[in-house]
């Protein structure tokens, strides 16, 4: 504790510091995504996790590896591929209003059959 | 002799194609295609008869052999035990090949018209042609199992066709019953086959009737309960035989086997089924005399007994195929007692031969009987002696063959009837003079009883024609029949019959005793002239002889009250003390058990239900935890 907080009067952050951060925010979004019942909040949820894990990415890239690059890219990688994903999410969702007229999760237990 | 294959074979074959085609082809077909099938093998039956007692082949020092034309195995099981079937043709068997053919052609071409329109018709001739098929594979069995499995085949037979008409709830009773005491009758048939065969190691008569002592040793040592294994063994196949042959107290499905078409009760329940006991006691018969003579003595006792009671129950029955079905009873108790008291070869054996010739003669007449009450049932539709009455009218031709018939069984010479019984109490009369007395009086009942038949039917009160429907004589088809058999039964009894059929084989030349003869046809005549007397005219005779001994009357007009015993056995001792608990039993604890295990099932699978509930955040939620488990394992026991 004593060496995080002199870190931090030092003005270096500590990289444990963004890991408990992404870490937050992944078990946010696990959290949120098992315990939800409108489509869109799952989906919000799901959003969650990905970011989370963009940041852990960019946070190895820039303490673990300095002179490299290829954690950044791969995060754009990542954002953009879940940026398609939402659209498709949303395009599942909106077929399922269609159908339902409302969108909660727990009206969709067809396939157990 | 390889042809006498097609005797048995024609008829299955016809039961087959009979059975599968049905109603696809005219009801027409179906009866020629029969009768034709029961004409060829009559036929071939006669042509056996005629090279086998005629062709000196067949015969050693005048005694004729046991040809055994086809054999094979069947069904082999140990080393020394297998299941064999063959034909063995012998003159007992050759005869019985006669008798059944030909009684059952005239039943074929009888039905052709009494049956006529009939539904079912077509199932009708299929169920004749098995029940011939099994009956003549029952007579020239070369093993006793052989004979059990067509003993059981003509039990299936019988009971198809009693239960003939099976909408009827009484005829399906009646079936249920044949088929239930002759089954019954037939558990000790087996025990008996399993126990003789089990101490004398083989099945096949030839080895059995050879009398070979080493054979029986084993059984003749070995003791239970009193009495030789052996006799045990002959006692309970001879309990199997007294089933299927309606002796007392197995006659019960008898009278109500009546419930089935008359031509059916003329062919199965008057000269071959019933027989099929005479005819297993006859086979076994060197057996029987050489080495348990008590139990052929118990033969005759039980035999003698049935005669005489079911003679007493035919006094007052109204109905005339139950009459006609006790008379069988009867006459076959006659059979049994006259093998009961046969010794063996020459003189002695003229039980033997009486038996078989009663049984040869019987079959005819008897037959000829049931016919002519059928063509008498089909004119007045009625089965009740109350409804007939003056009918010599309308039926000239009924008339005269049922006469003959009635003054054969009655024993008057020269019918064939005469002979044969004449014989059997002659051999009785040798052996025990008053069992003789007894099978006599039973004799003077049984002429009495049928020419009461005979004069109510015929005789008597004039018929009332109804509405202008006046009884007509039966047509040709069904007239052929009775003249055939008439004319049998007048002539059979001049046949030498112990030049064919003897106890040892040898050529036995009958001679009629004269005292016993006259004393017969005396006795019989007295009674025909007493019956004449009672019945002839209307009177009021007969009611005052009932009234005179009301409780016997009573008693004889039902049965003696066995069938209520029979009914209070089955009801009140095995369906209340053993079957109700068991059902109990079967119903409430085996079931309760199967319905246990399926309860418990259910409830599991209610429990665990819940993990297929088909929402996506429960699948996640174990998914998760699935792989927090697998993270603790790798991060705390580093297993990789």
């Amino acid at each position: 504790m004593g060496e995080i907080i002199s870190n931090l009067s030092a003005g270096i952050i500590p990289m444990e510091a963004y890991l408990v951060l992404s870490l937050i925010m992944f078990f946010a979004g696990v959290y949120g995504f098992l315990t939800r019942k409108n489509l869109l909040m799952i989906l919000i949820s799901v959003e969650l996790i990905l970011n989370a894990c963009d940041i852990n990415f960019v946070v190895f890239n820039r303490y673990l590896y300095p002179g490299q690059m290829e954690g950044f890219f791969f995060t754009i990688f990542t954002i953009a591929i879940a940026a398609c994903e939402t659209a498709v999410a949303i395009a599942i969702i909106i077929n399922i209003y269609r159908n339902l007229n409302n969108v909660d999760v727990e009206n969709l237990n067809e396939m157990k059959e | 002799m390889q042809y006498t294959i097609f005797i048995l074979l024609l008829p299955l074959l016809s039961f087959i194609i009979l059975g599968l085609v049905d109603t696809k082809w005219k009801a027409k077909v179906a009866g020629t295609i029969g009768t034709l099938v029961l004409a060829t093998i009559a036929l071939l039956s006669y042509y056996t008869a005629f090279e086998y007692f005629t062709d000196p082949a067949y015969r050693v020092h005048e005694v004729y052999q046991q040809v055994i034309p086809l054999h094979t195995e069947w069904l082999r099981f140990t080393q020394y035990l297998s299941i064999e079937l063959g034909i063995l043709l012998d003159p007992i068997s050759v005869m019985m090949l006669v008798v059944i053919t030909t009684v059952s052609l005239m039943v074929h071409i009888y039905s052709l018209k009494y049956m006529e329109g009939e539904t079912g018709f077509e199932r009708y001739y299929a169920f004749l042609s098995l029940f011939t098929f099994s009956m003549l594979g029952l007579v020239v069995a070369t093993n006793i199992f052989q004979m059990y499995i067509f003993w059981e085949l003509v039990g299936v037979s019988s009971y198809l066709l009693i239960g003939f008409y099976y909408t009827k709830p009484s005829a399906v009773a009646a079936s249920k019953k044949a088929f239930i005491v002759t089954r019954f009758a037939d558990l000790g048939f087996l025990v008996g086959i399993l126990i003789l065969s089990f101490y004398t190691k083989t099945f096949d008569f030839k080895i059995l009737n050879s009398l070979d002592k080493n054979v029986f040793a084993s059984g003749m040592g070995a003791t239970f309960m009193g009495g030789s294994v052996l006799s045990w063994a002959l006692a309970l196949i001879f309990i199997g035989g007294a089933g299927k042959s309606a002796m007392f107290p197995l006659h019960i499905w008898l009278p109500d086997a009546m419930e089935g078409p008359t031509p059916v009760s003329a062919l199965i329940h008057a000269a071959t089924m019933v027989v099929a006991g005479v005819y297993l006691v006859a086979r076994l018969f060197p057996v029987y005399f050489t080495f348990t003579p008590e139990v052929l003595h118990g033969v005759a006792y039980v035999g003698a007994f049935t005669s005489l009671f079911a003679a007493s129950i035919a006094i007052v029955q109204t109905d005339i195929k139950r009459v006609l079905a006790y008379s069988t009873i009867s006459q076959i108790g006659f059979m049994m007692v006259a093998l009961g008291v046969s010794g063996m070869g020459g003189q002695e054996g003229t039980g033997y031969m009486a038996s078989m010739f009663h049984l040869f003669t019987h079959a005819m007449f008897k037959a000829l009987l049931f016919l002519g009450a059928g063509s008498v049932i089909h004119a007045v539709h009625s089965n009740e002696m109350k409804d007939m009455g003056g009918l010599r009218k309308y039926l000239p031709i009924t008339h005269v063959t049922f006469l003959v018939a009635c003054l054969a069984i009655a024993g008057i010479p020269p019918f064939s009837g005469f002979f044969s019984k004449d014989e059997i109490l002659a051999a009785t009369f040798e052996f025990q003079p008053f069992l003789g007395a007894v099978m006599s009086l039973t004799a003077g009942l049984t002429a009495f009883y049928m020419f009461r038949l005979y004069y109510n039917i015929f005789w008597g009160k004039e018929y009332k024609v109804e509405h202008g429907h006046k009884p007509h004589e039966s047509p040709f088809a069904m007239a052929f029949p009775l003249i055939f058999l008439a004319v049998v039964t007048f002539f059979a009894g001049w046949i030498p019959f112990g030049k064919f059929v003897s106890s040892d084989g040898a050529e036995y030349h009958i001679h009629l005793d004269a005292i016993v003869a006259t004393v017969s046809v005396v006795i019989a005549v007295v009674a025909i002239v007493f019956a004449r007397f009672l019945y002839r005219k209307e009177n009021s005779a007969p009611d005052k002889m009932q009234a005179a001994l009301p409780g016997l009357h009573r008693a004889a007009t039902h049965r003696f009250y066995i069938d209520e015993v029979y009914l209070f056995i089955t009801k009140k001792i095995i369906f209340a003390g053993v079957s109700t608990p068991i059902a109990w039993f079967d119903r409430h604890i085996i079931d309760g058990t199967m319905n246990g295990l399926a309860t418990v099932t259910q409830w599991t699978s209610a429990k665990i239900k819940g993990f297929q509930s088909g929402q996506v955040q429960q699948y996640a939620y174990v998914f998760l935890l699935g792989t927090l488990v697998i993270a603790a394992l790798v991060v705390f026991t580093l297993v990789y």
